[in-house]
């Protein structure tokens, strides 16, 4: 296959942005991947598809996006979201995020956009640490770990996604890992096609801190891990507590047919206008 | 339109509407809390959105995000909810993204007074984002000088790609007076240049004759990279060094040659002063007061009330020191714009009337200001 003809060639940015600034055998660019074939799938104008992100190794994502693209601040990849998705309720927007970036300093904006339940989809790369800063500990780090901030195990709880966003109120809520490519972009198909707020969490890894420090081996063992430890829905049904500990689940975990932000203020605005005209007559 | 009495606060919000804001996020904060409420209930009316977000900073970033999506938005705080949003104000100044930022000033620093008027943030409003950064802030001093400074706010952020601060105070805020607003006709609205090239040829960050590149909106077919990192004129981040510094020079240009237009201010009686008395917002209400009294009893004193803070109108203190004429600067702070107006004068005298404590500055206590200035002592 030529570059040409490769599906994700239209929707990558050629003028000087490649090599990516990924370390070698990094999940990112797989979850990358899976976003533009979804994107291709759904045949989407790409002047009608924004690509928000906060601050991390995810978030240099955009950059290599031929989208409309924003790299915000810190934690806020949401909040910036939101504005543009009330300015352009049209728009399909995708907000990519790393696990601290959501759920750390964004953790607040994570639960309120479930909350309000607007049609954004938020993708969260959870690699358990943060990366680009040199592998300190993450809201998703597990207990025990090790990291260059928790060097004598990690005490604190890791964060469950998933049950947090269905909790607080979002629409849809999956997840995957970067080995399960072939899921990963059914379930971004998914995610994007759903109105209202998606949550889509692809499991990654990162050798280069995580796997050094908890001696988790290179890219191709932490890739074999997430195979091994992955099970499906399907399959978690039948097993016990116990028998789900470190594992993955993986697959459509919630989905719900709930009122829609934009749609409600659209209605806002109706019912303003008409009370407005009544008052005039 | 006929005369009403109109609340300072409701008076910057239909100044923002008349200026065409179409998005508000913001978070409650006494006291700036009413324009969020008025902007509430009018943005749907206009078809405009409103939201309230789950705290400052998501405030500031939806705002941004929506003037991204090419509509014009504002927030309003204070001190508090102001030192939050400093990150995202940065943001702003950094990707040339206009947006509205109202400060109802409060006693400070931390919780403070909230219920109490102060002019501590004016700093802040300065340098409170980290960096080196272009930006223009501007102060009311009526409640039709905050619907006029609203709508001149919403221009200057149109016009320069870049956050403009409205800087209110708890008192001009909070006060009711009777207000006739400007026919619709009469407003002046400026809307962003918006680019009419291929979109193949646009850069959003290119360097231009008027110093301000169009900007285009998200959705619109231009698709461009937006980022807080340095950037080259395509919005890419870099770290070469000959992108950098055009960057950084071409975004100080862009204030610093249009200081004609971007310095407002008011003067009174200033001709044939000795001494100026320099204030701005609420306490210009007091040092106008205590200027007539003044003339009244004889002695050669003028006004000028500032409307823009920033960029600091130098070269007008600099024009009046070199006359000769000494100063007095009313702040309610402990001395912010005095030490600018300090920089700029020289060896010129500068007196300043200071207080931080939640209760105005009164006309009494600049007159005798005033009076020590001409050198004469009290009986």
């Amino acid at each position: 296959m030529t570059r040409e003809t490769h599906e994700a060639y239209a929707y990558l940015r050629h003028d000087k942005r490649f090599p990516n600034m990924w370390c070698a055998g990094c999940g990112i660019g797989i979850v990358m991947g899976s976003l533009v074939r979804a994107v291709a799938h759904l045949e989407l104008d790409k002047d009608q598809v924004a690509i928000i992100s906060g601050i991390g190794c995810t978030g240099r994502m955009p950059v290599y996006l031929d989208f409309n693209t924003m790299h915000t601040t810190h934690g806020r990849a949401l909040a910036f979201a939101t504005g543009l998705k009330m300015a352009r309720p049209g728009m399909t927007v995708i907000v990519v995020m790393g696990d601290g970036d959501a759920l750390a300093i964004g953790g607040n904006h994570f639960i309120h956009a479930a909350r309000r339940n607007i049609d954004l989809t938020a993708i969260i790369v959870n690699n358990s640490i943060y990366g680009m800063t040199g592998g300190q500990v993450s809201p998703t780090t597990p207990t025990g770990k090790l990291a260059t901030t928790a060097p004598y195990g990690n005490v604190d709880q890791s964060f469950p996604i998933a049950e947090l966003a269905k909790a607080a109120g979002a629409s849809l809520v999956a997840r995957s890992t970067v080995y399960h490519v072939a899921e990963l972009d059914k379930l971004l198909v998914k995610a994007i096609q759903k109105k209202g707020f998606s949550v889509v969490e692809a499991v990654s890894y990162c050798h280069t801190s995580y796997g050094r420090l908890n001696r988790a081996g290179g890219p191709v063992d932490m890739m074999r891990a997430l195979k091994e430890n992955a099970v499906t829905v399907k399959a978690s049904a039948k097993m016990s507590t116990e028998e789900l500990t470190g594992k993955i689940v993986r697959g459509l975990l919630h989905e719900a047919d709930l009122p829609e932000y934009t749609e409600l203020y659209a209605q806002v605005i109706a019912q303003a206008q008409a009370q407005a005209e009544e008052g005039q007559t | 339109m006929s005369p009403r009495l109109l609340q300072g606060n409701e008076a910057c919000a239909l100044g923002a509407l008349a200026a065409g804001c179409r998005f508000f996020g913001g978070y409650p904060i006494t006291p700036s809390t009413d324009i969020a409420e008025v902007m509430a209930r009018e943005l749907p009316k206009v078809g405009g959105t409103f939201i309230q977000m789950e705290d400052e900073i998501a405030s500031i970033a939806a705002v941004l995000g929506a003037s991204v999506g090419g509509v014009k938005a504002m927030t309003a705080t204070s001190g508090p909810g102001f030192s939050l949003m400093q990150e995202n104000i940065g943001y702003a100044a950094m990707a040339e993204i206009p947006c509205v930022i109202v400060n109802v000033q409060r006693a400070g620093p931390s919780t403070g007074l909230p219920t109490s008027p102060s002019q501590g943030d004016v700093m802040q409003a300065r340098w409170g984002a980290h960096g080196d950064h272009p930006i223009i802030a501007l102060s009311p001093s009526t409640v039709r000088e905050a619907f006029d400074l609203a709508v001149c706010a919403f221009n200057f952020s149109e016009k320069y790609r870049t956050p403009v601060i409205l800087l209110m105070d708890e008192v001009v805020g909070h006060m009711r007076e009777r207000t006739e607003l400007p026919p619709t006709e009469m407003i002046e609205v400026v809307d962003r240049v918006q680019p009419h090239v291929p979109p193949a040829w646009y850069f959003p960050y290119e360097e231009t004759s008027a110093d301000v590149p169009p900007f285009a909106s998200f959705g619109e077919g231009y698709r461009f990279h937006i980022t807080g990192l340095f950037h080259d004129r395509a919005g890419f981040p870099t770290e070469r060094l000959d992108e950098i510094q055009p960057w950084l020079e071409r975004v100080f240009n862009k204030i610093t040659r249009h200081m004609d237009d971007i310095i407002r201010f008011q003067e009174e009686w200033v001709d044939d002063a000795a001494t100026v008395v320099v204030a701005y917002g609420a306490t210009a209400r007091s040092a106008r007061e205590a200027v007539k009294i003044a003339r009244q009893g004889g002695r050669k004193v003028g006004l000028i009330k500032l409307f823009t803070l920033w960029p600091f109108p130098g070269e007008l203190f600099r024009r009046l020191a070199h006359d000769g004429k000494r100063f007095v600067i009313a702040e309610m702070n402990l001395g912010q714009l005095s030490l600018e107006l300090e920089r700029v004068v020289g060896r010129a005298r500068v007196r300043g009337v200071h207080r931080a404590d939640g209760r105005l500055i009164t006309p009494d206590e600049i007159l005798q200001t005033i009076r020590r200035r001409s050198g004469r002592t009290e009986s």
